[in-house]
């Protein structure tokens, strides 16, 4: 379903070129679990961003569900994101203004999804990680934990085929961290691909499948 | 995106920001009101004037010596001066068969006593047409009376003013007063008249206009009042009175017609132009609003970069970030434009409560007008952060780079 074809992505550093993805050719399977280690620096969110359509290779190309996407427009890119893709971070990024339920809620209304099939969805998802009495209350009345779990309601509240988790737990103690691998695990054994990016060794193992990183290279 | 979901996005980032949202509010606000408030006081300004005129009746002309550049013509080429009109002037006048009636004006200042009482006061030679010409009303007693113009006789009418200052509530009919050197007798009290062409007659002493002139030692008059026997002949009659001055003033035309309309028509012009200006001052208010918005919405965009760069990860493409930003920046622009057509309209009101002889309306295209560039100025100052937010890269937005 994710087909990475000699993908490569530079930046330019004052003088240097440094190689965020170097010739990396990948394919995963819709459903896997995957999880992806290495080094700071190795490339790992540059190539969740890339395949996250964030982010456009400068070289080789990228298949998702069969579609070249490195001609797609502006336009289209968005719409495969609203559609098809979720995102976790490592600082969750919800909106302070919004309560829990309307940061959920918040890609469904972009999407321009109606009043009424929103509001069940929201609550299905605040059900289904536990959340329904926190609905009403604002990021900074949350813990990390529960902050966390909100941001992944909101990721897979469109129903996306992927789920790209950066780091989520880096700012998790280690037990809200394996609290929310569980969730994710959860979530890819109902379908979702799962791709993990994760500094703890520990929580990476458990895993089908882990690619490792290394400047920019996957590593065989 | 529907849009009440768009707006109310709009309305949860100004809640959440709610100081800056408070002083921009306050910034468009202030700028529609003083357009409204400054093009409200040339708008009044302007139907002041004009009821001043009205009330000098119609129909009518007013007669000064001199050729003056307003009418027009050329000024005159030898620095002569031109000659006075005299009574006699005004008698050949009544000739014209076009010419209904006519009342001379004479004005001085004397002082004017009754016993310990003295005031210097502005003295009104005139005749008994006046009455009629300027549409008159007496509280007590009669007019100055019926008689040849170039007649001086001891009488005097008092304007309610000078009345009450001379005489307190007594009745001052049938009193003698000293006018400078002279004595009179009062005959009748003005009932209270506006104030019309500078002229305040009910802080005045109208006595005959020949008797004004012995007071005075003069031979000429100021002014002469003419009205015509219809709208319809009000050219003729103009024609007239140039004609039977020139015929008297040896063939020289040395003296100026006004009519009411082409005075109206002058100060509607100056005062139309004033309220303009005016209006385009405030208008200036409103731009600095406007650049303000901008401002504010730069730094909210950039106090929001990660924001925006979580709304392009859903899946929102450039078009509906703009569309967010410029919605918030019209709302602010909006709201401010109400709260300034409050202000603006309740300074009116507020302003009518201790001016209440002054007319304090803003003209309707002011309303229109300044709205509408509160809520130009707020799109386009909003543009620009708007593209500004839609063109960050999603990425470096995230990552807080
Ligand atoms: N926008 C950018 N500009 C310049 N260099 C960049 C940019 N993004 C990434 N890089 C560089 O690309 C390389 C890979 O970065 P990336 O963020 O993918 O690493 P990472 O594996 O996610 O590291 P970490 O574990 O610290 O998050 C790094 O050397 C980084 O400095
Ligand atoms: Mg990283």
């Amino acid at each position: 379903m994710i087909k990475l074809e000699n993908a490569s992505r530079t930046f330019q550093v004052g003088d240097e070129l440094v190689h965020g993805l170097d010739d990396v050719t990948l394919e995963i399977k819709a459903g896997e679990y995957v999880s992806i280690m290495g080094p700071s620096g190795s490339g790992k969110s540059t190539l969740l961003n890339a395949i996250g359509l964030l982010d456009q290779l400068d070289k080789g190309h990228y298949f998702l569900d069969g579609k070249d996407t490195t001609k797609l427009s502006e336009l289209e890119l968005a719409k495969i994101r609203r559609e098809k893709i979720g995102f976790v971070f490592q600082i969750f990024h919800l909106i302070p203004r919004l309560t829990a339920a309307e940061n959920i809620a918040l890609p469904l209304t972009l999407a321009g999804v109606e009043h009424d099939e929103r509001n069940e969805r929201v609550n299905d998802a605040l059900k289904s990680l536990s959340l329904s009495d926190r609905a009403h209350h604002r990021p900074d009345q949350l813990s990390g934990g529960q902050r966390q779990r909100v941001a992944i309601a909101r990721a897979v509240v469109t129903k996306p085929l992927v789920l790209l988790a950066d780091e989520p737990t880096g700012n998790l103690d280690h037990a809200s961290g394996v609290e929310v691998i569980d969730i994710l695990e959860a979530l890819n054994q109902q379908g979702i691909t799962l791709l993990l990016v994760t500094h703890d060794a520990e929580l990476g193992e458990r895993a089908q499948r882990i690619i490792h990183m290394m400047d920019g290279k996957v590593l065989p | 995106m529907y849009l009440n979901d768009v707006i109310q996005f709009a309305f949860k980032a100004m809640y959440g920001a709610r100081t800056r949202t408070y002083l921009m509010l306050l910034a468009m606000a202030i700028g529609v009101a003083s357009v409204i408030l400054l093009t409200s006081l040339g708008e009044g300004a302007r139907l002041y004037v004009t009821q001043q005129f009205s009330s000098l009746g119609t129909n009518l002309l007013i007669v000064l010596p001199g050729r003056s550049e307003t009418t027009g013509g050329m000024p005159p080429m030898t620095g002569e001066t031109p000659r006075d009109l005299t009574l006699q002037d005004v008698m050949a006048l009544q000739r014209s068969y076009h010419i209904k009636e006519v009342a001379p004006i004479v004005v001085g200042a004397a002082p004017v006593s009754y016993r310990q009482m003295e005031r210097e006061v502005m003295i009104t030679g005139t005749t008994a047409s006046l009455f009629s010409v300027r549409e008159l009303h007496m509280a007590s007693g009669q007019f100055l009376p019926e008689q040849e113009m170039t007649r001086a006789s001891p009488v005097c009418v008092l304007g309610r003013t000078l009345q009450t200052e001379l005489f307190g509530n007594a009745s001052p009919l049938g009193k003698w007063v000293r006018v400078g050197g002279y004595r009179c007798r009062v005959i009748g009290v003005l009932e209270e008249e506006g104030v019309a062409l500078g002229m305040d007659l009910s802080d005045s002493l109208l006595m005959p206009a020949a008797s004004a002139q012995t007071l005075f030692n003069i031979n000429s008059v100021f002014r002469i009042l003419v009205v015509a026997r219809s709208q319809e002949v009000m050219d003729k009659a103009r024609q007239d009175i140039i004609d039977i001055i020139r015929a008297r003033h040896e063939g020289e035309d040395d003296i100026t017609v006004l009519s009411q309309d082409a005075l109206l028509s002058t100060f509607d012009r100056i005062l139309t132009a004033l309220t303009y200006s005016l209006g385009g001052i405030a208008a200036v208010s409103l731009l600095v609003a406007g650049i303000m918005i901008m401002n504010v919405m730069l730094v909210a965009a950039a106090q929001r970069t990660a924001e925006i760069g979580l709304l392009k990860a859903l899946g929102a493409p450039r078009r509906q970030i703009i569309l967010l930003f410029l919605t918030e920046s019209a709302c602010l622009s909006m709201i401010g434009a109400l709260l300034g057509l409050i202000f603006g309209l309740g300074g009116n009101q507020v302003l009518q409560l201790y001016f209440p002889d002054f007319p304090f309306q803003a003209p309707d295209w002011a309303l229109w007008a300044a709205v509408g560039i509160a809520l130009f100025t707020g799109l386009l100052f909003g543009l620009l952060p708007a593209r500004h937010a839609a063109n960050l890269n999603p990425v470096l937005a995230l990552s807080g780079r």
